[in-house]
C-alpha cells in the first residue's frame, strides 16, 4: 500500500489534532462568507467589479476545481462555514461539541437519500448559471438561502443531512473526491472491532464509520474521529489519485446520474461561456424568456437524455460482449465510476480556459469590495483582462488526454476483457472530442 | 469550555468586524453622497441617467460623482467648456462644475452607448442674481423659414466649384452679396439665381456664377470654423449621417432609405425606438444640401426631428458650433 500516513509527522499531526487552526480558518470563512453576501447586495452592479461575483464565480470556484479537489478532495468542506451556525446548534459548541444540543436529530427520509438532489441542485445552477455568474444580488440572495436552509435542516434533521443529501457543492466535491489524493482510514481494523463504544461513529458529523469508509466520497476530512479515537488508530493518509476507482469500489445509481449530470454541466457550461455563439450566451441570460427556455430544454434533454442515453447504450454494448452473469442494471451503476475522471479533467481543463483570464479582476475588487471607491490595497481600477497565453490551449488538451486516458484505465480494470471496455472508451473518447472541440475549437 | 467561549467570542467578533467595516464605509460613502450628487449612467433603455435634474446656483461648484452601470458612457455638459469625462462600467469618476452664468444647460451622454443614445440627456437648472441671458430666437424661426419643406436645389453646378476663382470677379459683384445676412438666409441655389438675373454678371457663364457663390460661402466662414465642425460632426454626426456624409452611418445600416423629399415629420409617431424612422439624406447630394440656406441647416440641428430619429442639438451646441457644423456640411458639395 503506497500511502503516506500525514498524522505520523508531529507537526501536521498537531495541526490537524488541535481544533484551533481549522477553528480560526472556518471563523474567516464565515466572516468572509458574510462580508461576500454584504457586498453582493450593497456592491456595484457591474459584476467585474463586484467582490460577490469575483470571488465566489471566479476565485473560489476555480480554487475549488484547481486546487482543493484535486489535491485535497472534500478539503473544501472540513473548512467550510455553510454548516456552521448549524452545528453550533446540534453540538452546542461553535469550538467543540458540549453536550446535547438543540434540534430534532431526525434522520433523513430514505427515499431522498443517494445524490439525486445534490445532482438535481447542480441543474439547477446550470440552467441559472448565467444569471447568477452576472448579478451580484442573485449571488448574495443564492448564498444566504443556502447557508439558511443548511441551518434549519440541521435543526430537523441529525448531523450534516444538508451536506450528505442537498448540498450541489458537496455533490461535487464528493463525487470527485474519490480520485483525490487524501483519504482518512483506521489504522488497525482489529482495534475498531474490539471497540464497542464506536466513538468515531458517534463523533463524526457526516456519520461515517471510518472502519467502513471504502471510498472518500462522503467524508467530510473534519478531522472529528482522529480527535475522538481512544487508541489513535485513525489515520490520514496521501495515496495515488484515484485510488478509490476500481474493482472493489463500490457503487450505486445515484453516482451514475450525479458524474452524468456534471458532464453536461460541464459541456453547456464550456458552450455557453467560451463559445461563440451570441445567441446562446443570450439565451442562457434571459431567464424566462422563449429562447430561454429552448436552451433549458436542450440542457435538460443533454443531461438527462443524450449523455444518460449514449452511456446507456455503451453499458448495453459491453453487457452484450460480457459474460452473462451481471445484470444491465449493475454494469450501469458498476461502470459509473469511469465518469470519475473523465469529469473531474474536464472541469479542470474548463477551469485553466478562463481562470487565468479572469484572474486579473481579483485584486481590484478586494481593493474596493463595495464599490464605494475605496483603495485598500492600492489596486483599485486596475482590471484588465489577462491575456490568455498560447500554453493554456495545450494544458488544455494535455488534461482532457490524460482525463481520457485515465478513463480508459480505469475502464480496463472494472471490465473482463478489452472488447467489453471498449463500448465505454468509445463514449470517453466522444466526450472527450467534444469538450476539445468546445474548448480548444 | 473557556475554549468554547473564546472560540465564540472569536466568530462574534469577526463576524462583527466585517458588519462594522461595511457600516463604517457605508455611513462615509453617505457623508460623501451629501455634498455630492452621484449619477448612475445606463443605456436610455435601462433608464438612462439615474438623475436627470439637477439644481444649481451660479458660482457654486456642483460635485458629481460618476459611474456607468453598463457600457461605457461619456458625461459632457452642452454649451460649456467642460471637459467631457469618460464613464467605465463600475468605476467611478468625480468631477466639479462650477457654472458663472444662469439658466438650463444641458448634459448629455457623450459615447454611442446605443441606439437611443442621444435621449440620454438631463438638465441642470443653474438659477443666479444676474438674469438668464435671453438669446434671440433662433435666426430660421426669425426668418420664418419652414425647416420640415422640401428643399431640393432648382439648379446645380455642372462642374466642380473653384471658390479661388469666384475671387476674381469680387469687384463686379452687388452689394448685397457682401452682407452676412445674405449668405444666412439663402440657399446657395437661390444666391445662384439672384447672381444669375443680375444684368452687371450676364457676361459670366453659369460655372463662374457657381465660383462666385462658392467664394462667398468660403468668405463666410474660415478655416478654423471648418475644422472644428469637421470634429464636431465626426464625434456627433457622423455615427447616423456616415463620415462622408452619405448618410450611412453605423447606427442606421439597418434603417430604410429616404424617400426622395419625404419630410414628413408626421411619419414618426415611434418615439422610443426606431420603428418608422429613415436614414437620413445624403448630405453630398447637391441636389438636396444647395437648396438649404445656413439658417435652415442650423434650424435642422436645434431642432432636430425630421421623422429621421434627428437629435435635437439646440441646447448642446452653442451658435459658434452650429455656425462652424453648417460650413462644414457645405463642404461636402463644393
Ligand atoms: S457539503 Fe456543502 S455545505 Fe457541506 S461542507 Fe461541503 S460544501 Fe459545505
Ligand atoms: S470519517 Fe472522520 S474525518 Fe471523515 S467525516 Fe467522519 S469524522 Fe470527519
Amino acid at each position: 500500500m503506497n500511502r503516506i500516513d500525514l498524522t505520523r509527522f508531529p507537526t501536521i499531526n498537531l495541526l490537524l489534532r488541535s481544533r484551533w487552526p481549522q477553528f480560526l480558518i472556518r471563523a474567516i470563512t464565515l466572516a468572509g462568507f458574510v462580508f461576500t453576501i454584504l457586498a453582493g447586495l450593497f456592491g456595484p452592479v457591474v459584476g467585474s467589479h463586484n467582490f460577490a461575483i469575483i470571488f465566489v464565480w471566479i476565485a473560489w470556484w476555480s480554487a475549488l476545481k484547481l486546487f482543493f479537489i484535486p489535491f485535497g478532495g472534500r478539503s473544501w468542506c472540513s473548512i467550510c462555514p455553510i454548516p456552521m451556525p448549524g452545528e453550533w446548534m446540534q453540538q452546542r459548541g461553535v469550538f467543540s461539541p458540549t453536550g446535547k444540543g438543540f434540534g430534532l436529530g431526525k434522520r433523513w427520509p430514505k427515499k431522498l437519500r443517494g445524490n439525486w438532489l445534490q445532482a438535481g441542485g447542480f441543474l439547477l445552477i446550470g440552467l441559472f448559471g448565467a444569471v447568477t455568474l452576472t448579478s451580484a444580488k442573485v449571488t448574495a440572495i443564492i448564498l444566504f438561502s443556502i447557508i439558511a436552509l443548511a441551518f434549519i435542516l440541521s435543526l430537523i434533521f441529525e448531523r450534516r443531512s444538508f451536506c450528505n443529501y442537498l448540498c450541489p457543492i458537496g455533490g461535487f466535491t464528493g463525487l470527485y473526491a474519490q480520485a483525490s489524493p487524501v483519504e482518512v482510514r483506521v489504522k488497525e481494523k482489529q482495534i475498531c472491532a474490539e471497540h464497542s463504544e464506536k466513538t468515531c461513529y458517534t463523533a463524526c458529523p457526516w456519520g461515517q464509520y471510518p472502519l467502513a469508509l471504502k471510498s472518500s466520497a462522503d467524508c467530510g476530512l473534519c478531522m472529528e474521529c482522529l480527535r475522538v479515537c481512544p487508541s489513535d488508530n485513525i489515520m490520514v493518509n496521501l495515496r495515488p489519485w484515484g485510488s478509490d476507482l476500481g474493482q472493489k469500489a463500490k457503487h450505486n445509481l445515484g453516482d451514475v446520474f450525479l458524474g452524468l449530470v456534471m458532464l453536461a454541466s460541464v459541456l453547456v457550461d464550456s458552450a455557453v461561456f467560451l463559445g461563440t455563439w451570441g445567441q446562446l450566451k443570450s439565451a442562457a441570460y434571459e431567464v424566462g424568456s422563449l429562447p430561454w427556455l429552448i436552451f433549458a430544454g436542450v440542457f435538460l434533454i443533454i443531461s438527462l437524455g443524450v449523455l444518460p442515453g449514449l452511456y446507456s447504450a455503451a453499458i448495453w454494448g459491453a453487457v452484450r460482449v460480457g459474460s452473462a452473469k451481471t445484470t444491465f442494471r449493475k454494469t450501469l451503476s458498476k461502470y459509473g465510476q469511469v465518469l470519475v475522471p473523465l469529469g473531474l479533467m474536464s472541469w479542470i481543463a474548463f477551469t485553466v480556459s478562463f481562470a487565468f483570464v479572469k484572474f486579473s479582476y481579483v485584486l481590484p475588487v478586494i481593493s474596493d469590495p463595495f464599490g464605494w471607491g475605496w483603495n485598500l490595497i492600492g489596486m483599485s481600477g486596475t482590471a484588465s483582462i489577462g491575456q490568455s497565453t498560447s500554453w493554456s490551449g495545450w494544458i488544455q488538451i494535455l488534461l482532457l488526454v490524460i482525463g481520457l486516458f485515465w478513463s480508459s484505465k480505469v475502464t480496463q480494470q472494472i471490465s473482463e476483457s478489452k472488447k467489453q471496455a471498449l463500448p465505454i472508451v468509445a463514449f470517453s473518447g466522444l466526450f472527450t472530442v467534444s469538450m476539445l472541440w468546445l474548448l480548444i475549437g | 469550555m473557556k475554549k468554547e467561549v473564546f472560540a465564540r467570542i472569536l466568530i462574534v467578533l469577526f463576524i462583527g468586524m466585517v458588519i462594522l467595516i461595511f457600516v463604517l464605509g457605508w455611513q462615509k460613502n453617505r457623508n460623501q453622497q451629501t455634498n455630492t450628487i452621484q449619477i448612475h449612467a445606463r443605456m436610455p433603455e435601462n433608464g438612462g441617467w439615474s438623475i436627470t435634474s439637477i439644481a444649481a446656483e451660479t458660482n457654486q461648484p456642483i460635485n458629481l460623482r460618476l459611474t456607468s452601470d453598463d457600457v461605457v458612457h461619456g458625461f459632457a455638459v452642452g454649451k460649456s467648456d467642460q471637459p467631457t469625462v469618460e464613464l467605465i462600467p463600475g468605476e467611478f469618476v468625480e468631477t466639479t462644475l462650477l457654472f458663472d452664468e444662469p439658466g438650463t444647460y444641458t448634459y448629455y451622454c457623450t459615447r454611442w452607448c446605443g441606439p437611443n443614445h442621444w435621449r440620454m440627456r438631463g438638465t441642470i437648472e443653474v438659477q443666479g442674481e444676474m438674469a438668464a441671458a435671453t438669446n434671440p430666437p433662433p435666426l430660421y424661426l426669425q426668418l420664418g423659414i419652414d425647416i420640415d419643406a422640401p428643399h431640393e436645389a432648382k439648379v446645380t453646378p455642372r462642374e466642380p466649384v473653384s471658390p479661388q476663382k469666384g475671387a476674381s470677379f469680387a469687384e463686379d459683384l452687388p452689394a448685397y452679396v457682401f452682407e452676412q445676412e445674405t449668405y444666412l438666409a439663402n440657399s446657395p441655389a437661390s444666391v445662384w439665381s439672384r447672381l444669375r438675373a443680375e444684368p452687371d454678371l450676364s457676361a459670366l457663364n453659369d460655372g463662374d456664377i457657381w465660383n462666385v457663390v462658392g467664394w462667398i460661402w468660403r468668405e463666410n466662414t474660415s478655416p478654423t470654423a471648418i475644422k472644428s465642425g469637421e470634429s464636431l460632426y465626426a464625434e456627433n454626426c457622423a455615427a447616423c449621417h456616415g463620415e462622408t456624409g452619405e448618410g450611412d452611418g453605423v447606427m442606421v445600416r439597418d434603417l430604410p432609405i429616404p424617400e426622395a423629399e419625404a419630410h414628413d415629420m408626421y411619419d414618426s409617431h415611434s418615439e422610443s425606438s426606431t420603428a418608422g424612422l429613415t436614414r437620413p439624406h445624403d448630405l453630398t447630394d447637391p441636389d438636396h444640401l444647395l437648396g438649404a440656406s445656413p439658417a435652415l441647416l442650423a434650424g435642422k440641428i436645434i431642432r432636430g426631428g425630421m421623422g429621421t430619429g434627428m437629435p435635437y442639438w439646440g441646447p448642446i451646441f452653442t451658435s459658434q458650433q452650429i455656425d462652424a457644423l453648417v460650413s462644414y456640411l457645405h463642404t461636402f458639395v463644393w
